[in-house]
């Protein structure tokens, strides 16, 4: 009986973030069947922790259990081709600031190309992007996500941008 | 701000997240400095083709189907298990538990105590937060589908006794997608459906009696963020999931409008 309201009220608050859910797992694990199996599992985690969820971002606090959920995962199926994490402090930025106007080769890019070069970024930078331009997550939401410093979102996400125009200018074949 | 710094922060200056004293100083350094200048160009143009693409993946009907047996499945699963694990529970340990549970209840009691008494406000919040719940979870999100303000607002005609003030913010990132009407505070009101990305914003308006325009105050919910405030003879409710900086953003650009007229 009281299970039943529990399940209800978990239905209700939770199930509306299915779809942020499943997008985070879907670009995480970059494939379809995996996507749902890793979104399952994590909401099953969420139910059996929903005693111990104390109000508040309730959107934030499950992603932060599919991401966990992702990266064992990742741990589990993959061997390190691309979930070693970036050295942000060695990898210093490079400045892509010629006389060319990238700005419309950027916003001309088709779908496909955006696809495939946000997939290939690393992990950390394409969950940053990910929350930041598809769930529209501030910053501190998604250092709350991600658990690292509002400094480190800022620094990975400009990394991930700079390495996704240098990824997209030699796709689409144009000089970064 | 030199150049250095502007390639370092300039990410976080395309996404509203810096300092008011480094957002001033990189201002005053793009103005005068077209390089820089263009890179934030490229960011944004980055970002708009992101945004258009449809990059989003929403989860399929039938996986959804899948999630709901499975919840219902484990719920049964736990009620088993907690059953066949409670004679070991040691009556110390039980003791200790109803003591710890005593203690919580009482604390949470008194914490609560100002939240248990709702007054109109937090009830109109309740109300505009189910309404915009359900209007998502039920596929009735919009009566009548236009991204014109100039079908959407003859639609309410005859519907209502007011004519809601109906704003197009589509080159603002905001377009309008529809409206429907919705019931709150025991009376029809126009709900207006904008979209930011793939996110809904439901505006809910009605006539107030409050003849005072009041500013925006934004309260969270479950994730979600409520705005409120009144303008020219209306209540304006505003929710939804985008961030709450968002939000903000689209009541700031609502109210930038043409003011409306109570009928």
């Amino acid at each position: 009986m009281l299970e039943t309201v529990r399940r209800e009220r978990f239905e209700q608050t939770v199930l509306p973030h299915l779809d942020a859910a499943y997008n985070l797992a879907r670009w995480l694990t970059r494939n379809e069947q995996d996507a749902q199996d890793v979104t399952q599992e994590a909401l099953l985690r969420a139910f059996r922790f929903f005693d111990g969820y104390q109000g508040g971002n309730v959107r934030a606090w499950l992603l932060t259990i599919v991401r966990n959920t992702c990266y064992t995962w990742i741990q589990r199926n993959r061997r390190g081709d691309r979930t070693e994490l970036f050295d942000e402090e060695i990898h210093s930025m490079s400045f892509a600031g010629g006389a060319d106007p990238e700005a419309q080769v950027l916003a001309g890019a088709d779908r496909e190309s955006l696809r495939r070069a946000l997939e290939d970024l690393p992990d950390v930078f394409r969950e940053a992007l990910v929350l930041r331009e598809m769930e529209g997550m501030s910053y501190k939401e998604i250092a709350d996500v991600t658990s690292v410093s509002l400094g480190t979102v800022m620094s990975r996400l400009a990394r991930a941008r700079t390495q996704l125009r240098e990824s997209l200018c030699v796709s689409l074949g144009k000089e970064p | 701000m030199n150049c250095e710094l502007t390639q370092r922060y300039v990410s976080g200056y395309l996404d509203g997240e810096l300092d008011l004293v480094r957002t001033i100083e990189m201002e005053s350094h793009l103005k005068g400095c077209p390089t820089c200048a263009q890179e934030l160009d490229t960011l944004k143009g980055l970002r708009a083709a992101l945004q258009r693409s449809a990059l989003v993946y929403p989860a399929p009907s039938a996986f959804r189907e899948r999630i709901q047996t499975s919840l219902r499945a484990s719920s049964r699963v736990d009620v088993q298990e907690r059953k066949l694990r409670w004679p070991s529970v040691n009556i110390w340990q039980l003791a200790g538990a109803f003591a710890l549970l005593a203690l919580i209840s009482i604390t949470g009691w008194r914490l609560t105590a100002r939240l248990r008494a709702p007054s109109g406000e937090q009830q109109i919040a309740a109300e505009v937060f189910a309404s915009h719940v359900r209007s998502l979870e039920a596929n009735h999100l919009m009566d009548v589908a236009s991204t014109d303000q100039h079908t959407v607002k003859p639609w309410f005609d005859g519907k209502l006794d007011f004519s809601p003030p109906v704003e197009d913010l589509a080159s603002d990132g905001f377009p309008l997608v529809g409206g429907r009407l919705d019931y709150l505070e025991g009376r029809e009101v126009a709900a207006l459906v904008y979209q930011r990305r793939k996110h809904f914003i439901n505006v809910f308006v009605w006539p107030g009696s409050a003849e005072t325009n009041s500013t925006p105050a934004i309260q969270p919910r479950q994730g979600y963020n409520i705005m409120r405030w009144s303008r020219g003879g209306f209540q304006f409710w505003a929710v939804s999931d985008v961030a709450a900086s968002d939000l903000a953003e689209f009541v700031h650009m609502l109210q930038a409008g043409a003011p409306p007229q109570a009928k």
